[in-house]
Protein backbone atom coordinates (compact mmCIF):
# COMPACT_ATOMS: atom_id res chain seq x y z
CA UNK A 1 0.00 0.00 0.00
CA UNK A 2 2.92 2.34 1.25
CA UNK A 3 4.58 1.80 -1.69
CA UNK A 4 1.70 2.11 -4.07
CA UNK A 5 1.42 5.30 -2.56
CA UNK A 6 4.97 6.25 -3.16
CA UNK A 7 4.62 5.22 -7.09
CA UNK A 8 1.16 7.69 -7.37
CA UNK A 9 3.83 10.18 -6.16
CA UNK A 10 6.25 9.53 -8.13
CA UNK A 11 9.06 7.88 -5.34
CA UNK A 12 9.72 4.82 -7.04
CA UNK A 13 10.23 7.03 -10.35
CA UNK A 14 12.11 9.86 -12.74
CA UNK A 15 8.91 11.71 -12.32
CA UNK A 16 5.55 11.27 -10.90
CA UNK A 17 3.03 9.16 -13.67
CA UNK A 18 1.40 11.71 -16.21
CA UNK A 19 -1.16 11.01 -18.18
CA UNK A 20 0.45 11.22 -21.40
CA UNK A 21 3.24 9.03 -20.05
CA UNK A 22 5.51 11.45 -20.46
CA UNK A 23 7.30 14.29 -17.96
CA UNK A 24 4.93 17.45 -17.62
CA UNK A 25 8.15 20.33 -16.85
CA UNK A 26 9.36 19.08 -20.35
CA UNK A 27 6.15 19.62 -22.06
CA UNK A 28 5.49 22.54 -20.13
CA UNK A 29 8.99 23.63 -21.88
CA UNK A 30 8.15 23.00 -25.29
CA UNK A 31 5.09 24.98 -24.60
CA UNK A 32 6.34 27.71 -23.65
CA UNK A 33 9.18 27.47 -26.28
CA UNK A 34 6.18 27.53 -28.96
CA UNK A 35 4.94 30.50 -27.33
CA UNK A 36 7.77 32.17 -27.38
CA UNK A 37 8.05 31.68 -31.44
CA UNK A 38 5.51 34.02 -31.74
CA UNK A 39 6.97 36.88 -29.49
CA UNK A 40 10.13 36.59 -31.41
CA UNK A 41 7.96 36.49 -34.62
CA UNK A 42 6.34 39.59 -33.74
CA UNK A 43 9.17 41.47 -33.24
CA UNK A 44 10.99 39.96 -36.25
CA UNK A 45 7.73 40.75 -38.45
CA UNK A 46 8.01 44.36 -37.25
CA UNK A 47 11.72 45.07 -38.13
CA UNK A 48 10.95 43.30 -41.46
CA UNK A 49 7.54 45.66 -41.93
CA UNK A 50 9.90 48.68 -41.29
CA UNK A 51 13.05 47.51 -42.90
CA UNK A 52 14.43 50.55 -45.13
CA UNK A 53 11.05 52.83 -44.44
CA UNK A 54 13.92 54.75 -42.31
CA UNK A 55 13.59 58.87 -43.52
CA UNK A 56 16.49 59.57 -41.26
CA UNK A 57 20.14 58.04 -40.60
CA UNK A 58 21.95 55.81 -39.63
CA UNK A 59 20.64 52.94 -41.54
CA UNK A 60 21.92 49.18 -41.98
CA UNK A 61 24.77 49.61 -44.21
CA UNK A 62 25.93 52.64 -42.09
CA UNK A 63 26.56 50.51 -38.89
CA UNK A 64 26.50 46.91 -39.08
CA UNK A 65 30.05 45.55 -39.33
CA UNK A 66 29.52 41.58 -40.89
CA UNK A 67 32.41 40.14 -39.48
CA UNK A 68 32.21 41.03 -35.89
CA UNK A 69 28.19 39.88 -35.48
CA UNK A 70 29.99 36.73 -37.62
CA UNK A 71 32.21 35.83 -34.80
CA UNK A 72 29.07 36.53 -32.20
CA UNK A 73 27.04 34.03 -34.25
CA UNK A 74 29.95 31.49 -33.66
CA UNK A 75 30.44 31.60 -30.05
CA UNK A 76 26.80 31.67 -29.80
CA UNK A 77 26.49 28.05 -31.53
CA UNK A 78 29.45 27.35 -30.00
CA UNK A 79 27.88 27.65 -26.50
CA UNK A 80 25.17 24.87 -27.95
CA UNK A 81 27.73 22.54 -28.49
CA UNK A 82 28.80 22.83 -24.90
CA UNK A 83 25.37 22.62 -23.56
CA UNK A 84 24.18 19.62 -25.58
CA UNK A 85 27.70 18.26 -24.16
CA UNK A 86 26.43 18.84 -20.68
CA UNK A 87 23.06 17.61 -21.20
CA UNK A 88 25.02 14.59 -22.86
CA UNK A 89 27.60 14.21 -19.43
CA UNK A 90 24.53 14.48 -16.60
CA UNK A 91 22.48 11.88 -18.67
CA UNK A 92 25.37 9.47 -17.83
CA UNK A 93 25.60 10.49 -14.31
CA UNK A 94 28.55 12.52 -14.86
CA UNK A 95 27.69 15.70 -12.33
CA UNK A 96 31.52 16.71 -12.50
CA UNK A 97 31.58 17.09 -15.91
CA UNK A 98 28.14 18.72 -16.69
CA UNK A 99 29.41 21.67 -14.27
CA UNK A 100 32.46 21.88 -16.90
CA UNK A 101 30.45 22.11 -19.50
CA UNK A 102 27.61 24.65 -18.14
CA UNK A 103 29.96 26.59 -17.22
CA UNK A 104 31.51 26.79 -20.36
CA UNK A 105 28.20 27.36 -21.67
CA UNK A 106 27.27 30.61 -19.53
CA UNK A 107 30.91 31.93 -20.24
CA UNK A 108 30.02 31.43 -23.84
CA UNK A 109 26.82 33.62 -23.42
CA UNK A 110 29.19 35.74 -21.49
CA UNK A 111 31.11 36.80 -24.18
CA UNK A 112 28.41 37.21 -26.76
CA UNK A 113 26.21 39.32 -24.43
CA UNK A 114 29.15 41.29 -23.81
CA UNK A 115 30.12 41.75 -27.83
CA UNK A 116 25.74 42.59 -28.12
CA UNK A 117 26.75 45.55 -25.20
CA UNK A 118 29.92 46.41 -26.94
CA UNK A 119 27.89 46.73 -30.73
CA UNK A 120 24.96 48.37 -28.95
CA UNK A 121 27.67 50.85 -27.46
CA UNK A 122 29.84 51.68 -30.51
CA UNK A 123 25.98 51.92 -32.59
CA UNK A 124 25.23 54.73 -30.19
CA UNK A 125 28.34 56.43 -29.61
CA UNK A 126 29.81 56.39 -32.82
CA UNK A 127 26.13 56.26 -35.19
CA UNK A 128 23.86 58.27 -32.69
CA UNK A 129 21.40 55.41 -33.36
CA UNK A 130 19.36 55.59 -30.40
CA UNK A 131 16.07 53.70 -29.56
CA UNK A 132 13.95 56.92 -30.80
CA UNK A 133 16.54 58.22 -33.32
CA UNK A 134 14.28 55.89 -36.48
CA UNK A 135 12.38 53.42 -37.16
CA UNK A 136 15.54 50.99 -37.70
CA UNK A 137 16.94 51.89 -34.37
CA UNK A 138 13.33 50.85 -33.05
CA UNK A 139 13.10 47.56 -34.21
CA UNK A 140 17.09 46.84 -34.03
CA UNK A 141 17.00 47.51 -30.49
CA UNK A 142 13.92 45.59 -29.41
CA UNK A 143 14.51 42.64 -31.11
CA UNK A 144 18.46 42.11 -30.88
CA UNK A 145 17.81 43.47 -26.95
CA UNK A 146 14.68 40.97 -26.36
CA UNK A 147 17.12 38.07 -27.04
CA UNK A 148 20.03 39.37 -25.20
CA UNK A 149 17.85 39.42 -22.30
CA UNK A 150 16.53 36.11 -23.23
CA UNK A 151 20.33 35.11 -23.07
CA UNK A 152 21.16 36.97 -20.14
CA UNK A 153 17.81 34.57 -18.27
CA UNK A 154 19.65 31.66 -19.80
CA UNK A 155 23.22 32.69 -18.21
CA UNK A 156 21.74 32.82 -15.05
CA UNK A 157 19.69 29.71 -14.96
CA UNK A 158 23.16 27.94 -16.32
CA UNK A 159 24.61 29.27 -12.85
CA UNK A 160 21.62 28.38 -11.21
CA UNK A 161 21.92 24.93 -11.82
CA UNK A 162 25.70 24.65 -11.29
CA UNK A 163 25.23 26.04 -7.54
CA UNK A 164 22.13 23.73 -7.41
CA UNK A 165 24.42 20.89 -8.28
CA UNK A 166 27.63 21.83 -6.11
CA UNK A 167 24.93 22.11 -3.17
CA UNK A 168 24.21 18.60 -3.86
CA UNK A 169 20.13 20.33 -3.57
CA UNK A 170 18.56 19.09 -7.34
CA UNK A 171 15.09 18.92 -6.69
CA UNK A 172 14.13 15.57 -8.78
CA UNK A 173 16.04 12.74 -8.07
CA UNK A 174 16.56 12.71 -11.83
CA UNK A 175 19.24 15.05 -12.04
CA UNK A 176 18.88 15.20 -15.37
CA UNK A 177 15.68 17.11 -16.15
CA UNK A 178 16.43 20.18 -14.90
CA UNK A 179 19.31 20.23 -16.85
CA UNK A 180 17.34 19.03 -20.18
CA UNK A 181 14.73 21.64 -19.54
CA UNK A 182 17.45 24.33 -19.20
CA UNK A 183 19.14 23.23 -22.77
CA UNK A 184 16.08 23.42 -24.52
CA UNK A 185 15.41 27.38 -23.59
CA UNK A 186 19.39 27.35 -23.90
CA UNK A 187 19.24 26.09 -27.89
CA UNK A 188 15.86 28.01 -28.73
CA UNK A 189 17.73 31.01 -28.10
CA UNK A 190 20.65 29.63 -30.13
CA UNK A 191 17.66 28.64 -32.98
CA UNK A 192 16.18 32.16 -32.70
CA UNK A 193 19.40 34.06 -33.25
CA UNK A 194 19.75 32.05 -36.46
CA UNK A 195 16.54 33.80 -37.61
CA UNK A 196 17.76 37.30 -36.46
CA UNK A 197 21.44 36.84 -38.25
CA UNK A 198 19.98 35.74 -41.58
CA UNK A 199 17.12 38.39 -41.76
CA UNK A 200 19.09 41.42 -39.76
CA UNK A 201 22.15 41.07 -40.37
CA UNK A 202 23.09 39.54 -43.74
CA UNK A 203 19.93 40.36 -46.01
CA UNK A 204 20.78 43.37 -47.65
CA UNK A 205 18.34 46.51 -47.15
CA UNK A 206 18.42 49.07 -49.29
CA UNK A 207 18.96 52.97 -48.02
CA UNK A 208 15.82 54.88 -49.14
CA UNK A 209 16.01 57.18 -52.48
CA UNK A 210 18.43 60.45 -51.31
CA UNK A 211 19.90 58.87 -48.26
CA UNK B 1 11.20 -2.64 -16.25
CA UNK B 2 12.18 0.47 -16.60
CA UNK B 3 13.48 2.15 -20.17
CA UNK B 4 15.00 5.32 -20.34
CA UNK B 5 15.29 7.88 -23.13
CA UNK B 6 16.38 11.44 -22.43
CA UNK B 7 14.81 11.15 -18.70
CA UNK B 8 11.72 10.21 -19.69
CA UNK B 9 11.17 6.82 -17.66
CA UNK B 10 7.97 4.44 -18.69
CA UNK B 11 7.33 1.49 -17.25
CA UNK B 12 5.40 -1.83 -19.00
CA UNK B 13 2.30 -2.43 -18.26
CA UNK B 14 2.47 1.63 -18.22
CA UNK B 15 1.68 4.45 -20.62
CA UNK B 16 3.51 4.20 -24.01
CA UNK B 17 7.00 4.89 -24.23
CA UNK B 18 8.09 7.88 -26.57
CA UNK B 19 9.68 5.40 -28.84
CA UNK B 20 13.58 5.85 -30.10
CA UNK B 21 13.79 7.23 -33.83
CA UNK B 22 16.87 6.60 -35.98
CA UNK B 23 19.34 4.59 -34.44
CA UNK B 24 20.68 5.38 -30.45
CA UNK B 25 20.93 8.09 -28.42
CA UNK B 26 23.61 10.72 -29.62
CA UNK B 27 26.95 10.77 -28.68
CA UNK B 28 29.34 13.77 -27.88
CA UNK B 29 31.38 12.98 -31.15
CA UNK B 30 27.55 13.31 -33.24
CA UNK B 31 27.51 16.37 -31.33
CA UNK B 32 30.55 17.98 -32.39
CA UNK B 33 30.30 16.68 -35.82
CA UNK B 34 26.47 18.29 -35.99
CA UNK B 35 28.52 21.61 -34.35
CA UNK B 36 30.89 21.32 -37.61
CA UNK B 37 28.66 21.21 -39.74
CA UNK B 38 26.89 24.38 -38.05
CA UNK B 39 30.36 26.19 -38.16
CA UNK B 40 30.82 25.58 -41.91
CA UNK B 41 26.94 26.50 -42.92
CA UNK B 42 27.60 29.96 -40.80
CA UNK B 43 30.87 30.26 -42.70
CA UNK B 44 29.31 29.73 -45.83
CA UNK B 45 26.41 32.29 -45.26
CA UNK B 46 28.61 34.91 -44.27
CA UNK B 47 31.06 34.10 -47.47
CA UNK B 48 28.16 34.20 -50.07
CA UNK B 49 26.96 37.48 -48.30
CA UNK B 50 30.35 39.33 -49.94
CA UNK B 51 30.02 37.30 -53.23
CA UNK B 52 28.79 39.95 -56.29
CA UNK B 53 28.04 36.49 -58.43
CA UNK B 54 25.06 35.19 -55.91
CA UNK B 55 23.31 38.70 -55.26
CA UNK B 56 19.99 37.76 -57.39
CA UNK B 57 19.66 34.65 -55.28
CA UNK B 58 21.40 35.77 -52.25
CA UNK B 59 17.82 36.10 -50.20
CA UNK B 60 16.69 32.47 -50.78
CA UNK B 61 20.16 30.87 -50.20
CA UNK B 62 20.62 32.88 -47.12
CA UNK B 63 16.93 31.57 -45.87
CA UNK B 64 18.19 27.99 -47.11
CA UNK B 65 21.21 28.45 -44.88
CA UNK B 66 19.20 29.38 -42.32
CA UNK B 67 16.60 26.68 -42.21
CA UNK B 68 19.65 24.22 -42.72
CA UNK B 69 20.89 25.44 -39.34
CA UNK B 70 17.53 25.51 -37.83
CA UNK B 71 16.55 21.89 -38.59
CA UNK B 72 19.96 20.63 -37.33
CA UNK B 73 19.97 22.49 -33.78
CA UNK B 74 15.99 21.64 -33.12
CA UNK B 75 16.75 17.75 -34.41
CA UNK B 76 19.82 17.12 -33.13
CA UNK B 77 21.00 19.49 -30.09
CA UNK B 78 17.20 19.58 -28.70
CA UNK B 79 16.85 16.33 -29.43
CA UNK B 80 13.51 16.17 -31.36
CA UNK B 81 14.61 13.34 -33.72
CA UNK B 82 15.15 11.15 -31.04
CA UNK B 83 12.21 11.99 -28.39
CA UNK B 84 8.25 11.56 -28.47
CA UNK B 85 6.58 12.86 -30.99
CA UNK B 86 4.08 14.81 -28.57
CA UNK B 87 7.30 17.52 -27.78
CA UNK B 88 7.72 17.85 -31.37
CA UNK B 89 4.05 18.42 -32.15
CA UNK B 90 3.48 21.06 -29.26
CA UNK B 91 6.79 22.80 -30.91
CA UNK B 92 5.80 22.27 -34.49
CA UNK B 93 2.02 24.03 -33.53
CA UNK B 94 3.78 26.89 -32.02
CA UNK B 95 6.02 27.45 -34.96
CA UNK B 96 3.75 27.14 -37.69
CA UNK B 97 1.00 29.29 -36.22
CA UNK B 98 3.70 31.85 -36.10
CA UNK B 99 5.12 31.59 -39.73
CA UNK B 100 1.24 31.43 -40.73
CA UNK B 101 0.27 34.53 -38.70
CA UNK B 102 3.20 36.64 -39.52
CA UNK B 103 3.28 35.97 -43.25
CA UNK B 104 -0.07 36.96 -43.47
CA UNK B 105 0.76 39.92 -41.66
CA UNK B 106 3.39 40.97 -44.24
CA UNK B 107 1.39 39.85 -47.04
CA UNK B 108 -1.25 42.64 -45.78
CA UNK B 109 1.25 45.13 -45.96
CA UNK B 110 2.72 44.32 -49.00
CA UNK B 111 6.21 43.92 -47.67
CA UNK B 112 7.11 41.12 -50.53
CA UNK B 113 6.47 43.56 -53.06
CA UNK B 114 8.04 45.94 -52.02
Amino acid sequence: MAEAALEAHGGGGAHPETSTGLPHPKLAMWLFLASDCLLFGALITTYVLYRGRSVTGPYPADVFDIPYTSVSSFVLLASSLTMALGVNAISRGDEGRMRVWLLTTAMLGTVFIGGQVYEFTTFFTEHGLSLQRNLFGSTFYVLTGFHGAHVTIGILMLLSLVAISLARRFPTPDHHQPVELVGLYWHFVDIVWIVIFTVVYLIPTPNPPGA
Amino acid sequence: MAERIHGDVARAGEAPAPRRRRGAHPTPGDYVRIAVILGLVTAAEVAVYYLEAVRPILVPLLFLFSFLKFTLVVLWFMHLRFDSRTYARFFVMGLAGAVTLYVVVLLSFGVFGR
